[in-house]
This record gives C-alpha cells, sequence and structure tokens, in this order.
C-alpha cells in the first residue's frame, strides 16, 4: 500500500452527501422546468435539438462555458499537472488560440445554417458541395469522437462518487451512476438543449465558487503562491523525472502544436458546434468569443490545482484523485459536498449537450438520407430523441464494462479524427475549391494515418519525428491533418480532370454574411 | 479606412506568434506575486487575446 492518503477518505461523508444530493436534486427540477423555458413547438428537430435558435449573448456564454469545460478537465487537467508540471498547461494556450479562430468562422457558419435550417456541420457540408458521401463522413467523425468523451464525464462522476466514500457504504460503483445517468438521460430527452442551458447557470456559478474558493483559500495555508511554486519544484525534483514548473526542451514543439491542434478541432466537436449554432445571431457569436476567455482564467486556476495538491502533500495512488483528494483534505464537508455537485454537474451539462450533438447528426446525417428520405418533422425529432437516449446508455455502458483506460484511449483517438474534418467544414466556408471526391480522400488519409500513428506511439497523444538529424514529438492530430490537406490538395485536380462539373453549390456568396439589420 | 478595416482580423494572429514561440516565455523570471514569468504570460495573453478580440470585432462593426 502507498503513503496514507491525506485527502480520500474511504469513510462514507454523510454531511457531503447531503450537500450533493441537494443540488443534484435542485438540478433535476430544473432540468424538467426547462421544457417550458422559452417555449417552443420540441416536436421539431431545430427546437429540441437547437433551443430554437433563440439563445442570446448572455444564456449562450454560459451554455457554452458549461460545455466546453468539462468534469473531465476539471479532473484530468490538474491531473496532468500534478504528474507532469507545466507540460499540462498545454490547455491554457489551446483554451485561448480556440476564440480567435471561432470568432473569424463561425458567425459565417451561424449565418448560411440558418438560412437553409441547418443544424449540423455535415448538413452545411453537404449543401456546400453537393456531397451526401462527405456529409457522412463528418456525421461518422462527430459521433466517434463524442462517444467516448460522453464515457469519460461518466468517469468524472465515478471519481466524484468514489471521494464521498459511497463504496464504503455497501453501494456498488453502479448504482450512483445508473441513477445520476437516468436522470440526465430523461430530462434530456424531454427538455432538449433547453435542459443543459438552464443547468449551466447553476453549474457555472458553482464551480466558479468552487475553484476561487480554492485557489485563494488553501494556497494561504501554504504561505503563497510562491510557496506553492517551490514546493511543487521541490517534488518534481524529488521524483526526478521530465516534470517541472518550466518546460524542458524537449517538450516546446509537442506542447504547441497540442495547444494549435486542439484549439483546432475543439468546436468541431458536434457538442461545441450544437452549442454555438443555438445562439440567436451571428453577433452573439462574436460578442461570446470576447467574453468566453473568462472561462480560460478559470482553467488556468483550475490547472494551479495541480501544483498545490503537490504543495500540500497530496499523496494519491492515481492521479485522477488529486483534485477530490484535494477537496477532501482542505474543506468543511459540507463546503466539500458543494464542491463536488459542481464537479458532477460540469458532467451532466456537457453530456447531454454531447448526446443531444450527436443525435441531430445521426439523424439529420445518417438516418435520414439512408434509411427514411421522406421522414416528418415529428418523427425526426423523435428519432433524435431516442438515439440521444441510445448514446447515452452505450456510454454507460461502456464506462460500467470496459476498463476506464479505454474510454480515455478512444477520447485521444477522437481528437485526432475530429480534426480531420477542419478541411471539409472550416475551409467550405470561405472557399469552394476543393472538390467533395478530394475532401473524402484526404479524410480517409487523416483518419488513417492518425490512428496508425497513435499505436505505434503506444497511444500517445504525440508521434516522434526525425528531421535533419534532430528529433522533434509533434501532435499526431497535426500531422494527420497535414496529410489529410495534401491529399484534398492533389487530389482535387485530378477530380477536375476526371469529371469537370462540379455538384451544384446550394449556397450563394451572400448567405455567409450578417444579414442586414 | 476601408482597405484597413480589410486587414484587421489580421490582429488576430498575434496570440499565436506569442503562444506557440515556446522559448520565448519558458522561463522563471520576472517573477510576479511569486508566479513564474511563463504563467505570467499565459495569463496576460488570455486578457490580451480577449482584447484584440473586441477591438477587431468593434473595428469590423464600425
Amino acid at each position: 500500500m502507498s503513503a496514507p492518503a491525506t485527502g480520500a477518505t474511504p469513510a462514507l461523508n454523510a454531511t457531503a452527501l447531503g450537500v450533493f444530493v441537494f443540488f443534484f436534486a435542485l438540478v433535476t427540477v430544473v432540468g424538467f422546468f426547462a421544457a417550458r423555458w422559452r417555449r417552443g413547438d420540441l416536436t421539431h428537430l431545430h427546437e429540441w435539438g437547437l433551443g430554437g435558435r433563440r439563445f442570446g449573448s448572455f444564456v449562450t456564454w454560459f451554455l457554452l462555458g458549461g460545455d466546453l469545460y468539462t468534469a473531465y478537465t476539471l479532473i484530468a487537467v490538474p491531473a496532468l499537472v500534478f504528474a507532469v508540471g507545466a507540460y499540462g498547461f498545454f490547455a491554457l494556450p489551446y483554451c485561448i488560440l480556440t476564440y480567435p479562430i471561432v470568432f473569424l468562422t463561425f458567425p459565417r457558419l451561424w449565418n448560411v445554417c440558418r438560412k437553409h435550417g441547418w443544424i449540423t456541420s455535415a448538413d452545411f457540408v453537404e449543401g456546400r458541395y453537393g456531397s451526401r458521401g462527405l456529409a457522412l463522413a463528418v456525421a461518422v467523425t462527430g459521433v466517434l469522437a463524442t462517444m467516448p468523451y460522453i464515457a469519460l464525464q461518466l468517469v468524472g462522476l465515478e471519481v466524484v462518487f468514489e471521494a464521498m466514500g459511497l463504496s464504503a457504504m455497501g453501494i456498488g460503483r453502479e448504482t450512483p451512476l445508473v441513477i445520476a445517468f437516468l436522470v440526465l438521460a430523461i430530462y434530456t430527452y424531454s427538455s432538449g438543449l433547453r435542459a443543459p442551458a438552464l443547468i449551466a447557470f447553476v453549474k457555472d456559478a458553482m464551480l466558479y465558487i468552487t475553484i476561487i474558493a480554492a485557489v485563494v483559500i488553501i494556497p494561504i495555508h501554504l504561505g503563497g503562491y510562491g510557496a506553492v511554486f517551490a514546493g511543487a519544484q521541490h517534488a518534481f525534483a524529488a521524483q526526478g523525472g521530465a516534470g517541472g514548473v518550466l518546460l524542458k526542451p524537449g517538450q516546446y514543439v509537442p506542447f504547441a502544436t497540442l495547444a494549435l491542434g486542439s484549439a483546432f478541432a475543439l468546436f468541431l466537436y458536434p457538442h461545441a458546434t450544437t452549442a454555438t449554432l443555438s445562439a440567436s445571431s451571428a453577433t452573439v457569436i462574436r460578442r461570446n468569443t470576447v467574453w468566453l476567455p473568462a472561462y480560460s482564467v478559470l482553467l488556468l486556476l483550475i490547472s494551479l490545482l495541480g501544483y498545490v495538491a503537490l504543495a500540500a502533500h497530496i499523496h494519491v495512488d492515481n492521479a485522477t484523485l488529486v483534485v477530490p483528494a484535494l477537496i477532501n483534505a482542505s474543506f468543511p464537508s459540507w463546503f466539500a459536498g458543494f464542491c463536488f455537485a459542481a464537479i458532477a454537474l460540469g458532467a451532466l451539462v456537457p453530456a447531454a449537450i454531447m448526446a443531444i450533438g450527436a443525435a441531430n447528426l445521426f439523424t439529420r446525417n445518417i438516418w435520414r438520407p439512408y434509411v427514411d428520405r421522406d421522414m416528418s418533422h415529428a418523427r425526426e425529432a423523435q428519432i433524435a430523441k431516442i438515439i440521444s437516449l441510445l448514446v447515452k446508455f452505450g456510454a454507460l455502458l461502456a464506462v460500467l464494462y470496459l476498463p476506464t483506460q479505454f474510454a480515455i484511449d478512444l477520447q485521444l483517438l477522437g481528437g485526432i479524427w475530429m480534426l480531420q474534418i477542419f478541411p471539409a467544414v472550416m475551409c467550405g466556408l470561405f472557399v469552394r475549391w476543393f472538390r467533395a471526391s478530394a475532401l473524402i480522400a484526404g479524410w480517409v488519409v487523416g483518419m488513417v494515418l492518425g490512428a496508425v500513428l497513435a499505436m505505434q506511439a503506444g497511444l500517445k497523444p504525440v508521434y516522434t519525428l526525425g528531421m535533419g538529424g534532430a528529433q522533434y514529438g509533434i501532435y499526431i492530430g497535426v500531422i494527420a491533418l497535414a496529410a489529410n490537406f495534401a491529399v484534398a490538395i492533389v487530389a482535387t485536380p485530378i477530380a477536375v480532370w476526371l469529371h469537370s462539373d462540379a455538384p451544384a453549390d446550394r449556397t450563394t456568396r451572400g448567405d455567409y454574411e450578417d444579414a442586414a439589420a | 479606412m476601408r482597405t484597413a478595416r480589410r486587414f484587421l482580423p489580421l490582429l488576430l494572429l498575434l496570440p499565436f506568434i506569442a503562444l506557440l514561440w515556446v522559448p520565448f516565455y519558458n522561463r522563471a523570471d520576472p517573477t510576479v506575486a511569486g508566479f513564474p514569468f511563463f504563467y505570467v504570460w499565459l495569463f496576460v495573453w488570455v486578457v490580451l487575446a480577449a482584447v484584440l478580440t473586441w477591438v477587431v470585432h468593434r473595428g469590423m462593426r464600425a
């Protein structure tokens, strides 16, 4: 056995559990009430799955913040910092760089989707390139990358349940997860995107309180941040690995490419696209790219918890337990329960939006074109609701019966794969030079190469390339995207030569611009 | 003025240069309130990137 865990209490923490259950129940009520909020006809997919595109700047800010900063972020980023130090902070440039990209691209996507009644990025690709095959590729990538991401949210929940000592009470790990899953599944089914939008208010407020308390109060006991960094550096030196509060020269390129690749991938994920397209105007999106970085400050603070835990001499068997252990060790049990509820809600909001995003894609771009071409609006919404249930059920089964590492590995692959729809979706917003067949060829190469390199690297995100005698570790997603682009660029003139007529583009130049006020 | 506005989005390249050129800011000194420079730089760019986005947003609308 390892050194006695300072934080992770094996005994049941009744006070914490009571506070936790209270907030969980509160949010459940909010979730069901959400169906009546900004009431719309939920038998239409754009109402159920996009909230009727009626969310203003304020709601969108909470929704996107609640969506992007997931329970897994709260658990995994500090765990990475705890384990390897500065390298784990790649999440920060990643989040900073995402918003300028979104500023330049998403207002155009919103405009064109609104104009044509599209609800997914695959809808856009089909209309732009006249290719159902390319739309299918985009949809499959989205669903594939989202499934393990939902599973990881459930893993986040599991970590919280464990920290509250539920296993000590004789309740298996399944029961609380199944209950949480049922609550989530039922209110998503009945309220659609309105439920996570409303719950995000509660979640984000609780999260800000938790994090600010943690990064203000705990370091005071440790003697300020100077002492925190000194303590962390001391701990890394004692471990003797590559960890440290500054990067090693060999980590420069992996750090930069991970940040850049992830920044390009984030908003291609269906949950991010869904939440962004639910905004009420393109201006709402632009305004949000100015104000969403407030969450990046939160992320910086969350990441610092890894150092705080090192300086506070928290010992855990598994780095993912470090944040709950720190909370248990530092706060009275009622506030620990509050913090755990915040993290758990941090799992439910994104999981709901991910399931909705995947359901939108599956229904619109896989079910409709290939199974039931003439389905009614009501039937389309009904199928999306059922798919959202199945997606979550699949994630639950994966968490209960497969090793956790499987979900983590798949999520890594998912990030690499998600990046491969960048040429089709993002370049398509500005130019229509590429041909659909060439984009599909590039996508296939990117997907396969990404998976193969990830396997060869031992399911790590970074692959080491030798160039002119020097060795550089580069994020695999970026390597695969480069290959993807190269193939699409070479194959497009060939496609033009083979059959010179491109299918009709259903969009016009003006569709991408803001409608005159 | 109109041509100037066309080039306004190029301002958004600045955060990419500032954050991806890692050796430039991977240093401990100067520290601010106990934070090594690496972390100060990341924090400053959270704010600066948002300000630049705001400038471009306002400039393109005007």
